[in-house]
């Protein structure tokens, strides 16, 4: 199936399970690539290969620290996303509310009908 | 104290590649939340949001019933959605199929659970594309259309509601 190469799509990037869960590991701050081994669970060429997909995207900026890597997190590159999603919540949430209003009269009418039976 | 309503904001996340959850707690019972969820008349006051008029609302609230939502946008287009319910539970848990009639081939499944604490009733809905490329379209198509800076246009973000 036809899809944008993940190398340059941040939507793609953050598509897979596992590089979301490393970017919310480096949420938290900065990381070397044998923590993240450590705390994803997976060996450490596929943890390589994610964070060379999500560094390419621009999501993680990397470090060399003596003989360690340090990735940490670039928010910026995520504003995409994140964007993406709040158009959706709007359109949601202006529904929601309109529902909160028929829900207090619904409300409302329950409270005066059982005030009636007593 | 509990303010009246909750005008909150409603989250969106994504579980998986092919799926979008929305969730919002609305300061209601349960079984009222469901009664204005599937009650056509209740449908037709919420389901547009700031967008549109609801025009037709049909409910057939039963395993192999039926379902179509039409509303007219500000900029006067209509579209609709449908679908098949495959499983009702009373105020607790609706699954149906959902399909934008202007693209009558991608069939996603939607499921509704309501669950209530307190006298506040949370609402879940999962929506599963059968893509992750229709999953984003659909997103997509919302986006697009917000991003426009009229008014008149933004009107247009109704194809994406479901």
């Amino acid at each position: 199936m036809a899809r944008a190469a993940t190398t340059q799509d941040v939507f793609n990037a953050v598509a897979e399970r596992r590089r979301r869960e490393i970017l919310d590991l480096l949420a938290g701050g900065e990381r070397s690539v044998g923590d993240l081994v450590a705390l994803v669970g997976i060996a450490q060429p596929l943890v390589s290969k994610h964070l060379r997909v999500l560094r390419e995207v621009g999501a993680v900026r990397v470090r060399e620290e003596g003989r360690q890597r340090m990735y940490r997190l670039n928010g910026a590159a995520l504003q995409p996303v994140r964007d993406w999603i709040r158009g959706y919540e709007r359109i949601w949430s202006e529904r929601f509310d309109r529902l909160d209003a028929v829900l207090d009269e619904l409300t409302e009418q329950e409270q005066r009908d059982g005030a009636d039976d007593d | 104290m509990a303010p009246t309503t909750t005008n909150g904001t409603a989250v969106v996340t994504m579980p998986s590649d092919t799926t979008i959850q929305i969730t919002r707690e609305f300061n209601a019972p349960r079984h009222l939340v469901f009664r204005a969820w599937t009650t056509p008349e209740l449908i037709t006051r919420w389901w547009a949001g700031d967008r549109g008029e609801v025009t037709a609302v049909e409910v057939d609230l039963r395993p192999g019933g039926t379902w179509r939502y039409v509303m007219r946008a500000n900029g006067g287009f209509e579209v609709a959605f449908r679908g098949e319910y495959s499983e009702v539970v009373p105020g607790e848990r609706i699954v149906s199929t959902e399909i934008f009639e202007a693209m009558p081939d991608k069939v996603a499944e939607s499921t509704v659970t309501f669950t209530e604490e307190n006298g506040r009733t949370t609402v879940t809905i999962l929506v599963r594309h059968e893509s992750q490329e229709d999953r984003d379209m659909h997103i997509n198509s919302g986006m697009e259309q917000g991003m426009q800076s009229s008014l008149d246009h933004l009107e247009q973000v109704a194809v994406s509601l479901r």
